[in-house]
């Protein structure tokens, strides 16, 4: 749905992106991550059509970028970083406006302005002047004006970040459906935990150029080593750890506790369970120690800051000021 | 373009100022109540010059009063439009309108309408208004064709401003900086203004079908210049309105010396020069066009303004034609020099002209004394003598050198021009610009100054030799 082939743009003697690659099937949410000015802004307006690239390719929804501009506009819903409202118009007319603008009966319009109003709370909110609205309302309204042409793929530029703890939910399960529903998203977020929460596949962008790409799971494994198991047990284990040396990769113990990595913990940790069991071993638990993404990221960008040869960033000291 | 697309961006933006009392406010007063004023104004004056025995003043003032009407709320279109783009830039909302399936034109054309409807509602409003007073207060109302005439002007200004206003707002990052320019505007407008009042009051109605004409043509030029120019990419990818002078040096330089850099003035003629003439063959046609119309006017003009005999004539000249010369010390170095640097300067004015006047008043400038080589050769027709001689004795010898030099000289300088019209493709206003001006400056300096050397020495030394000859002396 969308597909993207050695993308670049040079504003000037600016390289803003260089080089990127990418593909967003149906149904798949991929999160966008990179520190500011990473060029993640840029790519996005590439896939909209709105910028040109200098080099390189883009597909969405079947059109290319350049040369079917107008059809990839219609195809495409786009959540920008600032909403950039109409503060003295209602939601009603501004949907109205934004359903006319990309061709919509206004009989159909209305329906699905209704319903998506309905969907994120604001329908009692309809009849107020924008400027009205709160921050997390404007959000929520740009996010169904993006949505309301009903488009196979969104661009969505931060859709949580002004919005309280309930409404963040709502918008976080709206694009889950999103996805059962075939469409395929990219998703530029701060929130490292959102990110880890809905994308099938995370990119890292840093000084324009991808340096990370991959399922969530995949990364970890890929920056932060193999995964780390945990297993507990009732009563102390005295030398049981010892029985499995030939099973596991041992981190460290305790008297009824240890830790091992495991390449493949699908495969390994039945064959733990099943050890301790023949050992007769109780085992109260056995589950992966969580690590964040925000330590693959952390990873990522200290690596491609020593692979440049580059002083880290700010992205050193404000590891979550995502852009 | 789909102009049912534009009018949903024209619908949303007049309903938005609408609710708007800061445009609302003044454009209700300078509607409804100026017209009031002028209506009175307009009473008081005519009272008073009446008493005065001077009747024709309040005749004039009427019709007047009548144009300043209209043109007050239309310059409410002026700050309307200035903040068209880069107002909803600096408000954050251009990104998604921009994302929309419209295309540039649509949404250009939206943003002019909305822009220009509203105000100009405002000034047939005014206009009815003021009609309505003196027709219920002193019986007078204006003949159709002037009714007619002041509509038109009202609207075509209205259109001017607002097209210029446009491309500054789409051409600017900040609303100061479109305010800022706006005096590009504002002071040809004011000049314009006072330049109407003067005809109205001189009585010359005829005139302002002429500035209506003039003011159409600007249009055209600004509305292509702004459709041309006005860019997504442009509009989102630039933050900063600042000049980078060595950027731009760096650009021109490239250009100028192109692929012949360092290769010396024979590959540099070769690589760069003949081409860029042959890129400018379409200028260069119409630059001839333009002189050969400058002499085909100025040899009409001679019968219609001819000089005193005596003037011209050619057995006094024949006579006096050394003496003459020696008086004025042209027969020397210093005569030829002074030939070469009058014609530089002359250049070098049409060429800062025509950088204003999108290449324009150059081309005019470059006409007059063309023209008046016509015009001499029409009266040395009047007098019963071949024109063509004259031309043969007094102009072709250096003229050869000269106008070719003219002609490519204004040529260049209308290309300059024009390129902040229709930039190449791919290109920003000022790379178009800075391209146009190294061709300028490869012909100035590969071809023009040679050329006006030469038609200089030729002048001094050769043809006062030809025209003696021909003259029998």
């Amino acid at each position: 749905m969308i597909e993207a082939q050695g993308l670049s743009k040079r504003f000037d003697s600016f390289l803003a992106v260089d080089n990127v690659s990418l593909s967003v099937r149906s149904g798949e949410v991929m999160a966008l991550l990179g520190p500011n000015g990473a060029g993640k802004t840029t790519t996005v307006r590439m896939l909209t059509s709105t910028l040109r690239p200098t080099s390189g390719w883009a597909r969405v929804a079947g059109y290319d970028v350049v040369g079917q501009a107008a059809q990839v506009r219609r195809s495409v819903g786009v959540l920008t970083e600032h909403h950039g409202l109409y503060l003295r118009m209602r939601s009603e007319e501004y949907l109205d406006f934004f359903g006319q603008l990309y061709g919509l009966p206004p009989a159909e319009c209305r329906a699905r302005a209704e319903a998506l109003l309905e969907r994120f709370g604001m329908r009692e909110a309809a009849g107020r002047r924008l400027g009205e609205y709160s921050k997390g309302m404007r959000q929520k309204l740009a996010l169904i004006r993006a949505m309301l042409h009903d488009p196979p793929v969104l661009l969505l530029d931060e859709p949580t970040s002004a919005m309280d703890p309930l409404s963040a939910r709502i918008v976080r399960d709206a694009i889950a459906a999103l996805r059962s529903e075939q469409r395929a998203v990219i998703l530029c977020t701060h929130n490292l935990a959102e990110a880890e929460q809905l994308a099938d596949h995370i990119a890292v962008i840093r000084r324009g150029r991808l340096v990370a790409q991959g399922t969530p799971a995949g990364l970890k494994r890929q920056w932060l080593g193999p995964a780390l198991v945990e297993l507990r047990t009732a009563q102390p284990l005295n030398g049981g750890a010892a029985a499995l040396n030939d099973l596991i990769k041992l981190d460290s113990s305790g008297a009824n506790w240890l830790r091992y990595f495991a390449d493949q913990p699908e495969a390994i940790n039945p064959r733990v369970l099943q050890r301790l069991a023949e050992r007769q071993v109780p085992v109260v638990s056995l589950a992966e120690v969580p690590r964040s993404l925000e330590d693959v990221y952390l990873q990522v960008v200290t690596a491609a800051d020593a692979a440049s040869g580059r002083p880290p960033s700010e992205t050193a000291a404000a590891p979550l000021d995502l852009d | 373009m789909s102009l049912s697309s534009a009018l949903i961006i024209t619908r949303r933006e007049v309903r938005d100022q609408l609710r708007d009392w800061r445009i609302v406010v003044p454009g209700a007063i300078l509607t409804l109540i100026f017209p009031v004023l002028m209506n009175f104004t307009a009473k008081q004056a005519i009272s008073f010059v009446e008493r005065h025995g001077a009747p024709v003043i309040g005749e004039r003032l009427i019709p007047f009063l009548l144009m300043v009407v209209g043109f007050f709320p239309i310059s409410v279109s002026l700050v309307i439009a200035l903040e068209s783009f880069v107002g909803e830039k600096e408000r954050h909302s251009l990104e998604p309108l921009l994302s929309s399936p419209l295309t540039d034109a649509e949404l250009y054309v939206g943003k002019m309408l909305a822009a220009m409807l509203p105000p100009l509602a405002g000034a047939y409003l005014g206009i009815a208004v003021y009609l309505a007073g003196l027709a219920i207060t002193i019986q007078w109302l204006p003949t159709p064709g002037l009714l007619l005439q002041i509509l038109i002007l009202t609207t075509i200004q209205a259109v001017v401003m607002v097209s210029g206003a446009v491309v500054i707002s789409a051409q600017t990052t900040s609303v100061r900086a479109a305010n800022l320019l706006a005096s590009f505007i504002i002071i040809p407008m004011a000049l314009l203004v006072q330049g109407e009042s003067l005809v109205m009051f001189w009585g010359r109605y005829d005139v302002l079908w002429w500035i209506i004409l003039g003011l159409g043509t600007i249009t055209l030029v600004l509305i292509r210049m702004g459709v041309r120019l006005f860019s997504r990419e442009e509009l989102l990818g630039r933050d900063l309105d600042e000049i980078n002078l060595r950027a731009a040096w760096r650009t021109f330089s490239l250009a100028y010396a192109g692929q012949g850099r360092g290769q010396g003035v024979l590959v540099w003629y070769r690589s760069e020069v003949l081409p860029t003439v042959k890129r400018m063959a379409a200028a260069i046609g119409l630059l001839a066009g333009a002189l050969l119309a400058a002499v085909v006017v100025g040899f009409g003009f001679s019968a219609r303004y001819p000089l005193p005999l005596p003037a011209v004539e050619m057995s006094d000249i024949a006579a006096n034609f050394d003496a003459n010369l020696a008086q004025l010390g042209f027969v020397s170095a210093g005569g030829a020099a002074w030939v070469f640097f009058t014609n530089l300067r002359a250049l070098a004015l049409a060429t800062l002209l025509g950088a204003f006047s999108f290449g324009v008043l150059a081309v005019v400038l470059l006409m007059i004394p063309v023209s008046l080589t016509g015009y001499f050769a029409g009266q040395v027709a009047l007098i019963g003598l071949n024109p063509a001689q004259f031309f043969a004795a007094f102009v072709l010898p250096h003229g050869v050198f000269e106008i070719t030099a003219a002609v490519l000289a204004g040529a260049a300088i209308l290309r300059l021009g024009a390129s902040v019209i229709a930039p190449p493709s791919g290109k920003t206003v000022g790379e178009g610009w800075l391209l146009a001006l190294a061709d300028w400056a490869k012909v100035s300096f590969g071809l023009v100054a040679p050329l006006l050397l030469l038609a200089a020495a030729v002048e001094v030394f050769v043809t006062p030799v030809v025209a003696r000859l021909m003259l029998g002396g």
